[in-house]
Formats: C-alpha cells, sequence, structure tokens
C-alpha cells in the first residue's frame, strides 16, 4: 500500500480478470526474461511523510544561506509573496503545454502576456514562449544567426558571463561554428578589435550589457558594424535593469536574450530560472520555440492559441528552428506576476535602488586602504574591486561574519553584486569588516 | 466570464509592490545620459489584490491534474505530491547562490549526489549529470556525448544518427541541433524497428541510434537485444529517450537493453510538476567509459563531504549551473517516499492501468496493435467513424470533464489517439473514463454532430488556428493596433 498508488490487490485481481491475463507479469511477456527484474533495486525503505520532510529539512540546513554578495549572472533579489502563492495554484502548476486550448487559456493568456513583456522591456517585436535559462538562450541566438545568414563563425565579447561563453561554446563546437572572442579595453568589449574581425564572415556579435564585470556597455556601435556585413547583433541583458537603462532596440539589436532570474525568481542553486529571446518581425519565424498568438473562437470570442508551429520539431522534425519542447513555462509566469506588480513605476524604482546601493558600497570599499577602482564607475548593481590583501582571508572573514563572499575575477580582484536586498547595516558591516582585515 | 488582460489594470500610480527604503544618495543623471532608456514601456499599474485577482481568474481557465483525469499520452501526468513542493520551497535550498564555496553547499550537493546514485541504480547507468533542464536538452547532450565519444577515438567519419519514424519529434530536431545528420528508418505497423532495414544502414558511418522503449506505440521493442547488438558491433552507441520510463521502472533497467546513454524526464517517471510546459528536468545518465565526457562537474563523496569533479575530456556545460536544481529536489523526494518496495509498482500499475484501458475500448475504438501494451495505449479513431475524427473525440472529452489524450501522435498511426492513464489513478477513475469514451462513440454513431461540434461547455470553443498564424498577434501591442 501506497498513498500515491491507488489499485489495492482486489482491484488488481478484477482488473487482470477483465483484461483476460493472470497476474500483471504476463503484460511483460515481450520482455526478454533475462532482463525483466523481480527482485526489488535496493534504493531505500520507503519514508512517511513526516520522515521525508524531516530528511530533507536536515539537508536544507546543511546548506548554508547567508548575506548573499555573489553575482555573476544570479543575483539576491526581493521575491513579492504574491508569485509563489499563485505560481502553486494547481491549474498552473500540474499542467503541461497548452495542447488543448479550450481548456488552457490561462496557461496561453499568462504567455501572451509574457510575450507582450519582453517584448516591451527589450523593445523588439516579438518574443517566444521561453527557453531553458539566459545561457541557453544566447547559445540559441547564436543558432539562430549562423541559421538567418548561412554563415558559421560568430564573435562574442570576452565579457560575457564565463558561463555564457562555455555554454556556446559547447553547442558551437558540435556544429563547428567558429567562436571569436573580441578584446576588452578597461573591461569593456573593444569596437576596434570587433572591426579588425567584422570582414563579412561572421553570422553575427554577441554583446552583454551590464557585462561580466558589472559594466554598462552600449551595444550601438557593434550593431550598426555587423548590419553593414548582413550579420546579426545580439546582445544578452538584464532584464531587471531595463527599466532604466537603452533597449535593445534603442541600442540596434537584432536579438535580444537573458535569464529572467532577476525578475524575481529565487536563486535556488541555479535553477529553474527562465531564458528569454526577443527579436524582430524579420526574424519571428526563425524563433526557437513555443509562440502564443491572439486568435478568435468559432464564436468570435478573443481566444489565445499556440502559433506558427511550423517552426517546430513535433512538425517539422529535424528541420525545425530548434529541439526545445517542454521550456521554463511556470517560470514565464512567475516573472509575469513580477513584473505586474512592479509595473513601470516599480522597474525604475528597483532600478534605481540597486544603482543607488551597490554605488554605495562601491564608493565606501574603495575608500577602503587596501581596496581600490580597478573600472569607471558606469556599473548597474555589481562591481570590482582591488586589493593586495588575500582573496582567501576576504572569503573566510566574511563568511565568518554572516556574509557569502564575492567572486574572484583575477588573483587581487574581487565583485561584489549588491541589490535593493542589501540595507545600509549591511553595508556598512561589510565595509567594517573587508576595512579590518590585515595582511597576514 | 472573466475576460480582462493584465494591461486592463492601468490606473497611474497605483502600485503592486513595495521595495525597502532608498538610503544612499546617488546622482544617475551623468549614467543616464550616457546610457540611459528613453524608449516608454506599457505595462500595467495594478494593486496586488488586483493583479492576485486576475491570475487566479486565469488559473480558473486552467485544467490540471488535480482538476480531472489528464491522460495526455507519452507526457506522464501523474499526480504531483505536495509534500514534494513543501520541500522545494524551504530556504536553505531555494536561497542559495550557485557560485557558492562547497562547503556552503553540502545539502545540495548531497540532494544531487543521492538522486545521481538512486539513478544509477535505477537505469543500470554510471553517473549522471544534472545540468539539462528538460527531456530535449538530455538528448541534445547526450548525443554531444557520443559524438565527443567519436571524435576522441578519432572515428570522424561517424555524422549519422539512426532514428525510427515512430520516434518523438525532438529525437531528430536534437540530433540536427548537434550537427548529426538523420536516418529516418521506417518501423514495422507496430513502431517496432524492422530489423533487416536497420541492418541496411548500418556503417561505420552511423554515430548511434536513438530509441524510446516502449516505442511510441506503446510496445515493448521485443528485438532490443538484437538491436543494440548490430549497433555495437557497427561500431555506434545507443541512445535511450526516457520519456516511456514509467512503464519499465524498477523492472528493466535501460543497460540491460544495451543503451550506453540516456535522459529521464524527472517531470514524467518521478512525479514532478510539468507546469503549463516547464521547468522540467532530462538528467542524462551513461555508462562507465562515457561518463568522462559529461558536463562538468560531477559531485563525488569524500567521507562525508561532498565535492565537486571535473574531467578534462567534459563536453563542456550545457546550461548555465546545475540544471533545474530545485526540480531535482522533487524528484529525489519522490523516489524516497515510494522506496524500494514500491518502484517498481509504479510502472506495474501503469501498465495494467493502460491495458486495462486498451481491453474495455477495443469494441469502440480502432486499436493500433492487438498486443499487451505498457503504459500507453494507441487507438486509431472510432470504430464506425461516420465522419468523426481523433480531433472530434478529444474536444467531446473536454465537455465531459476529462484532459483529452495526445492526438495525431505517433504519425505512423492514422487519426491516432494516445492514452497515458498512469499508475495514480484508480479503476473507478478508469471506469468512468472509459464509459464516457464509450458514451462519446455511440454520440458518434448517432448523432455525429454534437461530437464535431464540440466542445460546447467550454470557456472558448474551438480556435482559429488559421487565423492565428495568418495574422500572428504575439503582443498586448500588436493586439491593441490591429483592426480589421
Ligand atoms: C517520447 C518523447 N521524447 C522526448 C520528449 C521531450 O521531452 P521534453 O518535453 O521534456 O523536452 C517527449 C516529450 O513529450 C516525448 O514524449
Amino acid at each position: 500500500m501506497h498513498k500515491y498508488l491507488p489499485q489495492t490487490e482486489s482491484d488488481i485481481q478484477n482488473m487482470l480478470k477483465s483484461i483476460g491475463v493472470k497476474d500483471i507479469k504476463a503484460l511483460f511477456k515481450d520482455v526478454p526474461e533475462s532482463i525483466y527484474l523481480t527482485k526489488e533495486i535496493k534504493i531505500g525503505k520507503p519514508l512517511s511523510e513526516d520522515e521525508l520532510f524531516k530528511h530533507f529539512e536536515v539537508l536544507a540546513n546543511k546548506n548554508k544561506t547567508n548575506i548573499c554578495l555573489l553575482g555573476g549572472g544570479v543575483y539576491d533579489h526581493y521575491v513579492p509573496s504574491v508569485i509563489p502563492a499563485l505560481v502553486a495554484r494547481q491549474e498552473f502548476l500540474t499542467s503541461y503545454t497548452p495542447y488543448q486550448p479550450e481548456i488552457s487559456q490561462g496557461t496561453l493568456q499568462y504567455i501572451f502576456e509574457y510575450q507582450s513583456f519582453i517584448s516591451e522591456l527589450t523593445g523588439l517585436e516579438v518574443s517566444n514562449a521561453s527557453l531553458y535559462d539566459g545561457a541557453t538562450a544566447t547559445a540559441e541566438a547564436m543558432l539562430l544567426a549562423c541559421g538567418a545568414t548561412r554563415k558559421d563563425k560568430i564573435a562574442i565579447s570576452s565579457a560575457l558571463n564565463p558561463r555564457l561563453i562555455d555554454v556556446i561554446k559547447t553547442y558551437a563546437s558540435k556544429r563547428n561554428i567558429k567562436v571569436i572572442e573580441i578584446e576588452l579595453i578597461k573591461g569593456r568589449t573593444s569596437l576596434k578589435a570587433f572591426n579588425k574581425i567584422n570582414d563579412g564572415s561572421l553570422a553575427g556579435v554577441i554583446i552583454q550589457t551590464p557585462n561580466y564585470f558589472g559594466l554598462l556597455e552600449d551595444a550601438t556601435p557593434f550593431s550598426a558594424a555587423i548590419k553593414e556585413n548582413k550579420g546579426l547583433s545580439i546582445v544578452a541583458v538584464n532584464p531587471l535593469s531595463l527599466g532604466l537603462f537603452k533597449s535593445p532596440l534603442e541600442m540596434g539589436i537584432d536579438v535580444a536574450v537573458g535569464d529572467g532570474q532577476s525578475l524575481g525568481i529565487p536563486m535556488g542553486f541555479g535553477g529553474p530560472y527562465i531564458g528569454f529571446m526577443a527579436t524582430n518581425k524579420t526574424y519571428m519565424r526563425k524563433l526557437p520555440g513555443r509562440i502564443v498568438g491572439s486568435s478568435l473562437d468559432s464564436e468570435g470570442k478573443r481566444a489565445f492559441v499556440l502559433t506558427l508551429q511550423a517552426r517546430e520539431q513535433h512538425i517539422r522534425r529535424e528541420k525545425a528552428t530548434s529541439n526545445i519542447c517542454s521550456n521554463e513555462s511556470l517560470m514565464a509566469l512567475w516573472v509575469t506576476i513580477y513584473l505586474a506588480c512592479l509595473g513601470n513605476k516599480g522597474l525604475v524604482d528597483i532600478g534605481n535602488l540597486n544603482l543607488e546601493n551597490a554605488h554605495y558600497a562601491y564608493k565606501k570599499i574603495i575608500s577602503l586602504p587596501h581596496f581600490k577602482k580597478v573600472y569607471d564607475a558606469d556599473f548597474f548593481n555589481e562591481f570590482v574591486v582591488e586589493t593586495d590583501l588575500s582573496l582567501k582571508t576576504i572569503d573566510r572573514v566574511l563568511l565568518k561574519n554572516g556574509y557569502t563572499s564575492g567572486i574572484h575575477v583575477g588573483p587581487h580582484q574581487i565583485m561584489f553584486a549588491i541589490t535593493e536586498r542589501r540595507s545600509q547595516a549591511e553595508i556598512d558591516h561589510l565595509v567594517e569588516l573587508l576595512g579590518g582585515i590585515k595582511h597576514v | 466570464m472573466y475576460n480582462k488582460l493584465i494591461f486592463d489594470y492601468n490606473t497611474p500610480n497605483r502600485v503592486g509592490y513595495d521595495l525597502p527604503t532608498h538610503f544612499a544618495k546617488f546622482d544617475n543623471s551623468k549614467l543616464l545620459a550616457k546610457y540611459g532608456r528613453k524608449q516608454t514601456m506599457i505595462l500595467p499599474s495594478a494593486s496586488e489584490l488586483e493583479v492576485v485577482r486576475h491570475y487566479t481568474n486565469l488559473s480558473l481557465k486552467n485544467f490540471g491534474v488535480e482538476t480531472g483525469l489528464y491522460p495526455l499520452g507519452s507526457c506522464t501526468m501523474k499526480y504531483n505530491p505536495k509534500v514534494d513542493e513543501a520541500i522545494a520551497s524551504l530556504k536553505g535550498f531555494t536561497n542559495l547562490h550557485p557560485l557558492v564555496s562547497v562547503n556552503e553547499c553540502q545539502g545540495s550537493l548531497e540532494v544531487l549526489y543521492e538522486l545521481s546514485q538512486k539513478l544509477e541504480k535505477i537505469t543500470g547507468m554510471s553517473g549522471f549529470t544534472f545540468e539539462p533542464c528538460a527531456g530535449a536538452h538530455g538528448e541534445l547532450t547526450g548525443l554531444m556525448i557520443i559524438k565527443q565519444y567519436h571524435l576522441a577515438r578519432k572515428d570522424k567519419k561517424r555524422t549519422k544518427i539512426i532514428i525510427p519514424d515512430s520516434a518523438h519529434g525532438t529525437n531528430p530536431a536534437s540530433s540536427n541541433v548537434c550537427g548529426f545528420e538523420v536516418i529516418s528508418i521506417a518501423s514495422n505497423p507496430d513502431g517496432r524497428i524492422n530489423l533487416s532495414s536497420l541492418k541496411s544502414v548500418l556503417n561505420d558511418e552511423v554515430a548511434g541510434i536513438m530509441l524510446t522503449n516502449p516505442n511510441t506505440l506503446g510496445m515493448f521493442e521485443k528485438d532490443i537485444l538484437k538491436i543494440t547488438k548490430l549497433v555495437h558491433e557497427a561500431g555506434g552507441l545507443c541512445y535511450y529517450d526516457g520519456a516511456n520510463l514509467n512503464a519499465l521502472l524498477g523492472r528493466v533497467k535501460p543497460t540491460a537493453m544495451g543503451f550506453d546513454v540516456l535522459h529521464l524526464n524527472l517531470h514524467k517517471t518521478f512525479g514532478t510538476p510539468h507546469g503549463g510546459g516547464g521547468p522540467g528536468s532530462g538528467p542524462v545518465g551513461c555508462i562507465a567509459k562515457l561518463v568522462k565526457y559529461l558536463p562538468n562537474p560531477v559531485i563525488i563523496q569524500k567521507g562525508d563531504h561532498y565535492e565537486f569533479s571535473n574531467s578534462k575530456t567534459s563536453i563542456g556545460h550545457v546550461s548555465g549551473y546545475y540544471g533545474n536544481f530545485l526540480v531535482c529536489v522533487k524528484a529525489l523526494a519522490f523516489i524516497d517516499s515510494l522506496g524500494e518496495t514500491n518502484i517498481a509498482k509504479v510502472s506495474d500499475n501503469a501498465v495494467l492501468n493502460a491495458n486495462y484501458i486498451k481491453e474495455a475500448l477495443k469494441q469502440d475504438y480502432k486499436l493500433a496493435i492487438n498486443e499487451p501494451c505498457k503504459h500507453e495505449v494507441v487507438f486509431g479513431g472510432v470504430i464506425n467513424e461516420n465522419g468523426v475524427t481523433t480531433l472530434d473525440v478529444a474536444k467531446r472529452l473536454l465537455d465531459y470533464g476529462y484532459h483529452a489524450p495526445t492526438i495525431y501522435f505517433p504519425l505512423i498511426v492514422n487519426e491516432a489517439m494516445m492514452i497515458e492513464p498512469t499508475e495514480s489513478e484508480s479503476k473507478e477513475t478508469l471506469d468512468e473514463f472509459i464509459a464516457v469514451l464509450k458514451l462519446i462513440a455511440k454520440e458518434a454513431r448517432e448523432n455525429p454532430d454534437l461530437v464535431k461540434g464540440a466542445p460546447h461547455t467550454t470557456i472558448v470553443k474551438r480556435i482559429d488556428e488559421v487565423r492565428a498564424a495568418r495574422i500572428p498577434l504575439l503582443t498586448y501591442r500588436e493586439l491593441i493596433n490591429y483592426h480589421e
């Protein structure tokens, strides 16, 4: 007996009788005897709900959740309580891809709203229904560019998040796509270096803003330059920064991608997050993944439905624009509710709060004796500082005092992310701790 | 009938959020002069209750597993336990950055290590990665491993993957994304591999074969040992699409069938919710000689401490961090709740339920294959169809409060209707469902227009898909700017 298995012994006997077989094993008669297991696979005794919960509580408590100064693509942001509450509704949580639109208007409408939000944020005309995460979305954008231009070389900024670069390279190598990294100058992508390689052989160029070092980049000259050579401009953006900073459209971008994690998704040790992708009508039919459109039902009522499916794997098989099937629908709902709560005002407000807090911390830290600045101060909520102290010591002191230290971006450089969640007291204490560390 | 879009809530200065107090002064004018946004956005301005009510009302336009039977074939729409959700919401799991030091994430590493160990025992594989975020992502990852294996052996000619025409669309699509050429082989009418067509395409250009077993007709591939042997003899590897593992869980290990690489769909077999189309999780497992190609890092145990281990020959990362970690937490909780005494009953009961439906409906619906099926059964429309299509039957089911089965897949069965009840459903639920499908068959005979006009009771009726594709209105802006 188990609460997830409703068939009683007498149900099983009755059902077997209706089927006309003697036992369940008879239903497996086409399985070679040599590979059919009759013995249990030893994966442990069943745990009752209370035992199970306690066991996982112990595991969860083995993780140390401190005041988080790590960023690098994943940030400790505020999660409005309404989101987990709404997203947990079974009608959203336990349904699947809206193949039967008449009973899936809830899912279809929120995807439509999500696509609208992504389109508004990026300024680009169309968005798909989601991809796995920011890294795979960037790799898919590369494939889109190569497919659209029939070229097999892509230029990427060396200031892309290394995780993005890893995934881009993994995908590229299997398709014999050549990836060229553009050199940096003072932490930003060098236009001069790009111009040297922008010789007409490139399918596209990928820039990130804010880039891996937290610095804002204006991708406009890159998009203008690649356009002259008929390549595509791709930008990876932090969507939370788009209330304040130039939209991809304003930078002349063809394809915008990114990770929606910063829009109120918990860090969750890496996932689930959501990758987004937006583009213009020109490349609409080259988009990977699902797309929802508004149509009418047979009585003339507005109704939403999956559309432009002729791009997809279930119809085009090996000729599809992508292999994606299940995407990150529930996380699209997550992001949608987040943006519905914030609206324009909230997006600008939270953007400013990130800017203020990060710059407050930055100024205090670089005025400490053992710390100095590395780049200019044009950053959003993450910055690199240089120190002659041991980074290991910094990590140890911070951890002892309840902070998870920043990312080491060089032997003497550390990067801190300071979001709206960091209070003045937390930042002041951080500065005090950093100021108290001595050479060993 | 609630009919608003979130954009209909746009009262200026009404807000649905609050934020910590601003404490630091920062003059952003210089920054915005250089990087500032001028383009305006249409976003709603709604109070928190307005937002909550809006999405609650949208949820009421949806159908979930907890609403009623969801027999969507190939998708394994089983019950998603509440306790798994509660566990995955523990702050220790949700509030953890993926780049924390090893000492700060011992609990998460233990979850991934334990899950890997248990999946290895269940599948016979020697190692797992959790980076893939869904089944198709797992396929791509597994194919990359196959590619890397051949290249590492300097066997550069192997550029082709064999896939039966009964396969799911993601199989050929993933092969293409991985830079393979797809060789599609025609299946026998029962969806099983035709050994002589397999033999005719096997040569030293074949990197491997992708199969799911039971196949997409719900039939066990009887010749599986011969098939994998033939492919191995030709120097290829065998990939198992684990989408259908719910038929064999605890009964047949994929390695025993001769498979070298596989993905599992945690959102199918291991009870994690489908979320309206993700997040899923598609962990990839492989045999010992391929473990060194898995994405870095894999997690190893040293005493009671967990660490990362990196391989120089890894294919590289396929996603940003460790995949959909919180989904993995739920899957482990699902396995631990069932435990060794119940895990095989999952597949036993799933197969029992499908065969029960098969026997009960074969007088009314054209059974694709008259043999014991596994966890799902495929019909080819109503007997004496009277102009009633599978689509009509599916829509009529909605009127009776059911989700429809998967329809028009697999492609090799005319008017396919693929029913997968899963082990979660009781005999009573199945009896009611059978009675309704029999009733619909009767309606088709006696009053076909009733079925052809279905659904009658849903909040919207059949939707004009041609119009949706011809006039793509994909955003709110397009919707309000469009005039007939
Ligand atoms: C047989 C089969 N293979 C692969 C997949 C792809 O899995 P996912 O949607 O998780 O990417 C599916 C999904 O429905 C499937 O049924």
